[in-house]
């Protein structure tokens, strides 16, 4: 099925392009600069308290119309608006997790007369990470989820050809969307597995 | 050392060009609370001074304004003739940048009440990663160099354990390793032993008796050890409310003063234990 392959391609470049996200803007949001920081606050609530399906049809039809933007293809605008809108979230989680590394680390590091830099890098983000990664995985799988949206924007993913099929023949409508369950459930397998699989190496060598 | 802590004090103290650490009129305040109201204070190389004094006195902000872990409000301190806390630009003296921090606090140590070990590697990583990253030094003699702090402290078993699986003595001694491996010319122990169940405070002590004997090393002690003061120490300073209330050898301090806030501290020190 030529769905399966568009649901992992959205999927997959949503992934990569939103934990990026995650990252700026986890970090602009613990930076100095207080222009920086307010951009960032301002990006992270806009994005989480509006719908994405709403920010989907903004990048894909209204911006285009409004200031002539175009995203270039519908794929586009279907990962930009995942990857936006699950970055907004995941940066709080890079935020919450650098800020949840114990006071003392720093102090430590400093001690050991380390750079900010180098502080963050051998010390503070090792440990925020390993933090991270349970709350990550969670949204990996509502990430492969959030990819049937696409759908709305005439993407040929797996839902979509669902509906082609039933709108072909309606008395197979029942067998047609138990298929499109299944095939999300076979994808979001691998990421539940990695997920525990996160959430074990989160353990390991953390607790002091 | 210890056998000659008097007299060499007195000859020492006149010549004021033989100190690796000096405070001139620090003063640190937080919001309205005046912790310290003015410190003047000249440690030599290779001395070791014990910080003594009630809780809230400013004896753990002294030590952590020198690791650049506090800044101070007022004052200046002094490492190895280069200002801290100020440095030259265009011939002003302006606040020091992240830059000026590193190159002075390089010879400077510390160990916490709290070990603050990185729970994300062995206890090797933890003494190898600040010689290989800060010193540059190359892996093979960093890693050499880091087996043989932690044998010495009695760990040598342990290289390749987490912090998570060792005791609060055990954690506290890898600490002591960790700042060792970096060379400091002035160590800095903030309350190591407050922290530990009773019957580990002496595996501690033990390896910092050791370290004040090999002697080269200055180091500052904050600490409710007295008895462990009286013995290590080559001077003794008692703090109280935010200046130097008394100071002298450790018998001086803590055997012959008759400062009654003193006499009040030990007596309360004493009988609570």
């Amino acid at each position: 099925m030529k769905g399966v392959e568009i649901t992992l391609k959205v999927l997959f470049a949503s992934i990569l392009l939103g934990y990026s996200m995650a990252f700026i803007a986890g970090f602009c949001r613990l930076s100095n600069n207080i222009i920086l920081r307010s951009f960032t606050g301002f990006y992270v609530e806009v994005f989480r308290g509006t719908s994405l399906i709403v920010q989907l049809f903004w990048l894909y039809y209204a911006l285009p119309m409004l200031f002539g933007w175009d995203i270039g293809s519908n794929f586009w605008a279907g990962v930009l608006a995942i990857s936006l809108n699950y970055g907004a979230y995941m940066s709080e989680i890079v935020r919450g997790s650098i800020q949840s590394v114990a006071k003392g680390q720093y102090e430590a590091s400093t001690a050991l007369n380390m750079s900010r830099f180098q502080r963050m890098r051998l010390i503070i983000l090792p440990q925020a990470v390993r933090m991270m990664l349970p709350e990550f995985g969670n949204y990996l799988i509502l990430m492969l989820k959030s990819t049937s949206l696409v759908s709305l924007i005439g993407m040929a993913d797996i839902l979509y050809q669902g509906d082609l099929l039933k709108d072909a023949n309606l008395s197979l409508a029942p067998t047609v969307y138990f298929l499109v369950l299944v095939f999300y459930f076979i994808i979001a397998l691998p990421l539940i597995w990695l997920t525990k699989k996160m959430e074990g190496m989160s353990k390991k060598g953390v607790a002091s | 050392m210890p056998e000659v802590k008097s007299e060499s004090l007195q000859e020492t103290s006149t010549n004021n060009e033989d100190v690796i650490v000096s405070y001139k009129d620090v003063k640190k305040s937080f919001g309205d609370v005046h912790v310290l109201k003015g410190i003047n204070l000249d440690i030599k190389p290779a001395e070791k001074v014990a910080l003594i004094g009630p809780s809230g006195s400013g004896k753990t902000t002294i030590i952590r304004m020198l690791m650049t872990l506090e800044e101070p409000s007022a004052g200046e301190i002094i490492v190895d003739g280069k200002n801290l806390w100020h440095m030259e630009k265009n011939g002003k003296k302006v606040p020091a940048n992240e830059k000026h921090l590193r190159e002075v606090r390089g010879d400077i140590g510390m160990v916490f009440q709290h070990f603050n070990l990185f729970p994300h590697m062995t206890i090797l990583e933890n003494c190898m990663t600040a010689p290989i990253h800060v010193q540059k030094e190359d892996k093979e003699s960093a890693r050499k160099r880091s087996i043989e702090m932690l044998e010495k402290v009695g760990l040598g078993d342990k290289l390749e354990n987490y912090p998570s699986q060792l005791s609060g003595g055990q954690k506290q001694r890898v600490a002591m390793a960790r700042a060792l491996v970096m060379r400091p010319k002035v160590m800095l122990f903030d309350e190591v032993t407050s922290a530990l169940d009773p019957e580990l405070v002496g595996e501690v002590l033990e390896v910092i008796r050791d370290l004040a004997e090999e002697g080269e090393m200055a180091m500052i002690l904050v600490t409710h050890e007295m008895d462990f003061a009286l013995d290590v120490a080559d001077r003794v300073i008692f703090l109280d409310e935010g200046v130097i209330a008394e100071e002298g050898t450790p018998s001086e301090v803590l055997e012959h003063s008759d400062n009654e806030r003193l006499q009040q501290f030990l007596h309360r020190f004493r009988s609570s234990n």
